[in-house]
């Protein structure tokens, strides 16, 4: 049986199911005439959009070469903002797995007043516009702070700020799972006498790991390209430069190619967080 | 579930209430603080200052114009998700594996790249940009350029929603329909249409939130006027009055704001409702 | 036959229909000079100035019924984007290099051949500090001293920048100093600096959310600030250097683009640059009483020892031999501070 997670969960966006299974190799029709030139409109529509711009940045980093490639992101500056980027991304990620099981496991499994409140509120910081986060974030946490706590300029507020934005990925992607768990186990271990925190780690954990993964990596990326909201937490000093502004300043000052080859890299770390998760998925869906 | 099944494998009363307080704490420190912060400073001046920071021209013209760019935008990709939703779960080529993983890239790709992306294919000192412009037509720094940007980043949002609903529904129905005599767009309108409209809607309304917020994007391919022929969309107002030092941002944040809440309730409503009839 | 057809004509209506809507926002170009508007390119730092001035303007014989729209940043960002085919009718920048960028392809060459050389505005460099000068700035060689931190912008894009560090540079060579120490008064200068923002106005935006103790920026950034009530003090060294901005309207400027040039030079125009605490190009024109300087009644103190970009050679030679990205003085002493 397919684990849960791909179990269709109405307005879940952040559920990182694969947008295609295995199980369609089997169904599905061949392509007629009319099908296939609306695969075809599709297949230009997304090239011209998507596919043949991103080519272009990477066209654009190698611009001038290997040399040029390299010379641009081995820059001082390239080298601390894309190093600021991973590690305050690692690290938000992390939170989020932890915080993020805690907070779907509150939501699903203890109910109570106030909960249905927060369930709410979780997916705001998604839908919320970045700018207007960094403007919001800054108000409360910046100088003139009503409750005291000075982010301004610090890798600390950059954290912060990511937090803000990843907050509903993890949760997102382990409540569904949690709520679809069959308690069997979980009661047959309990009568056997084990504790509720050995019966979560043994049983629970393991089948929430994918999700947990999953929504990390999304997380992760989502952090490390993250712009509007870390901008004005920031307070533009270097050691609170992430990628995105860097890049966004070498394009200001006309250096595309150093522009899109900072871009470059994070695409590159991108897809190779999307690809391990995809095949990790697929190994635990087989397995399951 | 029996009741002291249930008890002996829930935590104890006291963890239970850490857990809630450590939930609660997070999500106030995060989000409900900020809000309530934002609120107080938005009306901090009074009702009529809201008034008349978010009738000012450059807001109203702000305003427009992000109606106008997320429309387009939602529109475009509600035609190329649904058709790309149905192409993904209905049908078999070769590639199609590679594609579905390719419609989902944009929402893993920074706004800053994506703004970037399109400059350097439309902009008009490159190719695609060129040709176009040998013929009158200028995308960037325009409003066309404005509306590729947010389709890329909401595209796969829409797909996301309809394609789970379709791998588990409707298969039997459209095969009986087939074998009945009905064509494809008979099948669409009455078996599709219907099945995926939920989650169409639900798309459709997280795809116009996340339109109306894109800032990075947007920032990098628009010209940011604003007046007449304006290119500056609300979340572009807000940072100019952030960075000219002139207030009146706050009210314009917390329409985005207002309008962000209201869509993540309205979807959620619709979420309890999926949940409860599981 | 018939249900072949169908999926095929519906797939290219929807095919057109996506066309459909990106071509017909295509046609309506933005920015572009079309009959009774006039579209402004700026950097950042004049922004009220010409958002009163074009509510002035319209309110003239020449200006009524003219719609503006108008955008703002850096300087070296903007001229480029000009250059890069960003419509636009009116130009100003901070400095006369990024002019020349768009001179003869959008510009017309003899821009500056007028009374005022093309300058429509002026200002002087000025230190920005803390309400009340905690730190006690009361000069250059305050901004050195270990501790201090420096928020000033970007030379790579913003021209207030560039106005920044040949003051910082030439205020040495005022006191009688050597070129030796100048460059090494700059050194210093950079090791102090925290913060690079992109434009002028962003510079101030960072510096006002708490980032640094002093900024240096233009005096009419400082005197705009406080009247907008941020609280932050200025201080006017006793070298300084004198800012001269350029205005010019391009090749295929809309029609009342000249007029509204001619009303941003004269005395009118001049006293509402005056009146968000930009000084006059014409010496002799009474500024009036500016709100936020810091004798409202004497806005505009003469500087004690004020450089001209004319007596450091020039823009042609200063911005090779100070700027150039590769054998520029400050560049150098930049990248080696980094």
């Amino acid at each position: 049986m397919t684990a849960t997670f791909d179990v269709a969960e109405g307005g879940a966006p952040l559920a990182a199911a694969p947008l295609t299974r295995s199980s369609n190799d089997e169904g599905g029709e061949r392509l007629s005439r009319g099908s296939g030139l609306g695969l075809g409109i599709a297949v230009i529509w997304l090239s011209l959009l998507v596919l043949i711009p991103l080519a272009a940045v990477v066209a654009k980093g190698f611009g001038g070469g290997w040399s040029g490639f390299w010379t641009a992101i081995t820059r001082t500056q390239a080298l601390d903002a894309l190093w600021l980027t991973v590690w305050t991304s690692l690290l938000v990620a992390a939170v989020n797995a932890v915080m993020g099981t805690l907070i779907a496991w509150v939501l699903v499994r203890d109910k109570f007043r106030g909960s249905r409140l927060i369930d709410i509120v979780i997916d705001i910081p998604f839908a919320l516009p970045t700018i207007v986060a960094g403007v919001v974030l800054l108000s409360v946490y910046g100088t003139n702070s009503p409750v005291a706590i000075n982010l301004l300029g610090t890798q600390r507020g950059i954290a912060f700020a990511m937090l803000f934005v990843t907050l509903p990925f993890v949760v997102r992607s382990v409540q569904p799972v949690l709520a679809a768990l069959d308690l069997e186990s979980e009661q047959a271990a309990a009568c056997l006498g084990a504790g509720p925190l050995v019966i979560f780690r043994r049983i629970v954990l393991p089948l929430l790991l994918p999700a947990i993964a999953s929504g990390a990596a999304l997380a992760f990326a989502r952090a490390m390209g993250e712009y509007g909201t870390v901008l004005l937490i920031g307070g533009g000093l270097d050691r609170t430069k992430v990628a995105s502004m860097y890049a966004f300043q070498l394009h200001q000052a006309f250096d595309d190619q150093g522009a899109a080859a900072v871009a470059t890299v994070l695409l590159v770390i991108s897809l190779v967080v999307i690809l391990s998760l995809d095949l990790i998925q697929r190994r635990m869906a087989r397995r399951g | 579930m029996a009741d002291s099944v249930a008890t002996s494998i829930t935590p104890g009363t006291r963890s239970r209430m850490i857990q809630r307080a450590l939930v609660i704490a997070y999500v106030a420190v995060l989000v409900l603080v900020p809000l309530v912060v934002v609120t107080w400073k938005t009306f901090e001046d009074g009702m009529s200052a809201f008034w008349t920071a978010l009738s000012s021209d450059q807001s109203v013209t702000a305003i427009k114009l992000t109606a106008e760019v997320s429309v387009a935008a939602v529109i475009l990709n509600t035609i190329f998700g649904v058709g790309m939703a149905i192409l993904l779960t209905r049908y078999r080529f070769p590639g199609r594996r590679l594609l579905g993983a390719l419609a989902d890239l944009p929402i893993s790709v920074s706004p800053i790249v994506v703004g970037l992306a399109l400059l350097l294919v439309y902009g008009p000192n490159y190719f695609f940009g060129k040709q176009l412009a040998g013929v009158g037509i200028s995308l960037m720094f325009n409003v066309p350029a404005m509306i590729m940007a947010t389709a890329f980043v909401s595209l796969p949002l829409i797909l996301r929603e309809i394609v789970p609903v379709l791998d588990e529904e409707g298969i039997d129905q459209e095969q009986a329909a087939r074998v009945l005599g009905a064509n494809v767009w008979q099948r669409f309108r009455r078996i599709i249409l219907p099945t995926i409209r939920p989650a169409l809607m639900y798309g459709i309304v997280l795809g116009l939130a996340r339109s109306i917020g894109e800032f990075g994007a947007v920032a990098v391919v628009s010209g940011n006027f604003s007046g007449a022929n304006a290119t500056q969309t609300m979340p572009l107002a807000i940072a100019e009055r952030f960075n000219q030092g002139v207030g009146g941002y706050y009210p314009l944040a917390f329409l985005l704001i207002v309008v962000t809440v209201l869509a993540i309730v309205l979807t959620s409503i619709r979420r309890k409702k999926k949940v409860d009839a599981q | 036959m018939k249900t072949v057809l169908r999926p095929r004509r519906v797939a290219a209506a929807l095919a057109l229909a996506s066309a459909a809507v990106l071509g017909v926002s295509a046609c309506t170009s933005s920015g572009g000079g079309s009959g009774n508007s006039i579209s402004i390119v700026a950097f950042s730092v004049p922004k009220p100035a010409y958002d009163a001035l074009s509510t002035a303007f319209q309110k003239t014989s020449a200006g009524k019924g003219v719609k503006f729209s108008a955008s703002y940043g850096p300087s070296g960002t903007q001229a480029g984007l000009v250059a890069s085919g960003q419509k636009a009718d009116y130009v100003g920048f901070s400095l006369e290099p990024d002019m020349a960028k768009l001179v003869p392809t959008y510009v017309d060459p003899n821009w500056n051949s007028g009374s005022s050389k093309g300058t429509v505005s002026q200002s002087v460099v000025v230190i920005c500090v803390r309400a009340g000068n905690p730190k006690h700035v009361t000069g250059w060689s305050d901004l050195i001293k270990p501790g201090v931190k420096i928020v000033t912008p970007d030379p790579a894009t913003s021209g207030s920048a560039k106005w920044n560090l040949l003051a910082a540079y030439s205020h040495v060579l005022a006191d009688g100093g050597t070129t030796a120490q100048a460059e090494q008064y700059v050194g210093a200068f950079f090791k102090n600096v925290v913060s690079k923002p992109d434009s002028g106005a962003d510079a101030m935006a960072t510096f006002t959310s708490g980032t640094g103790d002093v900024l240096v920026s233009y005096e009419n950034e400082a005197i705009y600030a406080r009247q907008t009530g941020k609280k932050i003090d200025y201080v006017v060294p006793d070298e300084s250097i004198l800012i001269q901005n350029p205005g010019a309207i391009t090749k295929n400027a809309s029609k009342p683009s000249a007029d509204f040039l001619k009303f941003v030079e004269s005395d009118p125009g001049q006293k509402i640059f005056a009146s968000v605490g930009f000084r006059p190009v014409n010496p002799n024109l009474s500024p009036g009483t500016v709100q936020g300087a810091n004798d409202p009644s004497n806005p505009f103190p003469k500087v004690k020892k004020l450089t001209t970009i004319d007596q450091l050679g020039g823009w042609d030679t200063v911005n090779s031999k100070f700027f150039d990205p590769d054998k520029g003085i400050i560049t150098k002493i930049e990248n080696s501070s980094s």
